[in-house]
């Protein structure tokens, strides 16, 4: 038994020892090989300096999350301006794409909807309307599917420097902000020509729908970023959802066909509410185009009774969303590396 | 004097996914082959590094060394262990340094500035220095695509360089570089290291190590196997016990001949 040890640790050390003798040969050639590549430069003279830092020992990789990107602003413009001169490189018409599309799609929504199908009976303002809806819709899709592409896109900045990495989903809605403000800009000119006039109400609306449009649209453009790195699928995916989102928020038909179904199908009815961006949808409306109707008896159905108080249980879960999806990004980050 | 970088017991594993579609799964699945691999490439490394210390990290390929450098830098976290370090880092981890190739020299020299910590008015203070430094003349505003790997290295180097940190880590991002550029990177290193930076160096090169640092530290298929005085870590790395005469002496007199020349 001594003896079967005893050869046992022989072995080993025989085993170590061939080991040790291949590693110093590969190290005695591979230093022979570079001994040339670097040159000998001798240290000034002088004494050594010591350099006091003024700091604590910390973990060297960023953990403050979206918060710490917010405090970066510089490096965060930087990163928005990269992202805008990669998207339109080599691009003749550059940022006018991101208005012909809209363009277009407008005009085809108009058509079909409003003149072949004919929902703009007894919708005033039936552009209008529609129009609110696409410039925030363009803004969620765009935020959502930016940003999951975003980690993958800049990968060769997550493998080499240390930046907080929730930066790109970040920087990615930021662009399409960059977007869809002109849009804004547009609609609230138009809104102005038809008639618009303040109201407390409207006002409040809009900001519920807004605070919900960014945080619902940073909560799933970070989710997907993060999973988009372990499985390129989820790109496919959010491109296949974005091909149908705009007809499941109301924009080219009326609330008020919605609120029919959900007489006879009230978990549909449920189920299509839900949906943060058809809230949303509506609060924008209410903000912009619900003031321009001067027939305010028309507006009646064309909103839930019940849309702020919905509202606000939609921020909740939104804000609620973004904590998660911030929990899970951070989680899965330190795979990021050997995934990509 | 404080500490700089204190590593305990770090370990970082990383998992090799041979299939990614569902094909190649099934495929692999039928024939029995392994569908994901495991490794450590840094097991179990604890050291503490004083401020103002240059210290050497020397190893064969694939030893773990990027590996610990992205560690210590940031780029990665550990799966077992901490990292702390402290004041700002800065350094080049492999060649190329998170350049957009669409953009300008100009560009990239900004945005890399700002990830590695400069401040707006800290940068437009040192561009001149940095552009003269990194000599690049008429390409500053030219896409990065269409640089020599020389120039990208260079301007890369210059960046890292000029940053007012605490650590610096140098990978062998110079490797790529001509002989009188890296000639000036290496007195701008001694520099730096005068002035009391913390230095991470990894070289193959022994006379260099030997002329750079204070300290050696030798990892062998991620482990750290040694940790002391630079001359005995060298010659730890060529140890052969075999030979009655003394090759390691030799082997490193040629390096520093060799280097010399």
């Amino acid at each position: 038994m001594r003896a079967a040890d005893k050869a046992a640790s022989n072995q080993k050390d025989v085993d170590e020892r061939t080991r040790r003798k291949n590693a110093a040969k590969q190290a005695r050639d591979l230093m022979e090989r570079k001994s040339d590549s670097m040159p000998v430069v001798a240290s000034p003279d002088g004494p050594r300096q010591i350099r006091v830092v003024d700091a604590e020992l910390v973990d060297p990789s960023p953990t403050g999350g979206i918060v710490e990107v917010l405090q970066q602003g510089y490096l965060l413009r930087l990163i928005v301006g990269r992202q805008l001169a990669q998207q339109y490189a080599a691009s003749v018409l550059g940022l006018l794409w991101s208005y012909i599309q809209p363009a277009m799609r407008f005009a085809v929504y108009f058509f079909v909807f409003g003149v072949i199908l004919k929902t703009h009976q007894g919708v005033p303002n039936f552009a209008l309307r529609l129009f609110t809806a696409m410039v925030f819709v363009h803004y969620f899709t765009e935020t959502w599917n930016g940003g999951t592409r975003s980690i993958w896109q800049n990968s060769n900045l997550v493998l080499k420097m240390r930046v907080p990495r929730e930066i790109f989903p970040v920087a990615a809605m930021l662009v399409s902000v960059y977007h869809t403000g002109p849009q804004v800009l547009l609609l609230i000119v138009c809104c102005v020509i038809v008639g618009w006039h303040f109201s407390l109400g409207a006002i409040g609306a809009g900001l519920i729908g807004i605070a919900i449009l960014v945080t619902f649209s940073m909560a799933m453009a970070l989710f997907f970023s993060a999973l988009n790195v372990l499985y390129r699928d989820f790109q496919n995916i959010v491109q296949t959802i974005m091909q149908f989102i705009h007809f499941l928020v109301p924009m080219m038909y009326s609330y008020s066909v919605v609120a029919e179904l959900g007489k006879s199908h009230p978990l549909l009815y449920q189920g299509y509410m839900a949906n943060p961006l058809a809230e949303a949808v509506l609060l924008m409306q209410k903000l912009f185009w619900a003031p321009t109707v001067s027939d305010q008896s028309l507006l009646k159905p064309m909103f839930p009774s019940d849309l702020i108080s919905r509202g606000l249980i939609t921020l909740g879960v939104c804000v609620v969303l973004l904590y998660l999806s911030q929990k899970f990004f951070s989680r899965l980050e330190s795979k990021f590396p050997e995934n990509l | 004097m404080a500490e700089s970088i204190v590593l305990d017991h770090v370990t970082k594993d990383f998992t090799l996914h041979y299939h990614r579609t569902m094909k190649q799964i099934a495929v692999a699945t039928a024939r029995g082959l392994p569908l994901k691999e495991e490794f450590q490439a840094v097991n179990d490394v604890s050291f503490i590094v004083e401020q103002g210390e240059a210290v050497g990290l020397m190893g064969l390929n694939g030893s773990g060394k990027s590996t610990l450098l992205k560690l210590i830098n940031g780029v990665m976290r550990p799966d077992h262990g901490t990292v702390r370090t402290r004041g700002r880092i800065a350094g080049l981890i492999a060649t190329g340094a998170g350049f957009q190739p669409q953009m300008t020299g100009r560009d990239n020299l900004f945005l890399n500035g700002a990830i590695l910590g400069m401040t707006e008015a800290e940068l437009s203070k040192k561009f001149d220095e940095i552009v003269e430094f990194a000599d690049i003349g008429k390409f500053l505003d030219t896409p990065v695509s269409h640089y020599s790997s020389g120039m990208f290295a260079r301007l890369g180097f210059s960046i890292a360089i000029h940053v007012d940190a605490d650590i610096f880590l140098a990978d062998e991002v110079l490797a790529v570089g001509d002989r009188p550029f890296k000639k000036k990177c290496l007195a701008k290193m001694q520099e730096i290291r005068q002035q009391g930076t913390t230095i991470f160096y990894v070289s193959h090169a022994a006379a260099s190590v030997r002329a750079m640092c204070d300290r050696v530290l030798v990892l062998e298929a991620g482990r750290l196997n040694f940790d002391g005085p630079v001359d005995d870590g060298i010659r730890y790395l060529q140890y052969d016990d075999d030979d009655g005469d003394d090759p390691t002496l030799e082997g490193v007199m040629d390096a520093e001949l060799g280097a010399d020349i």
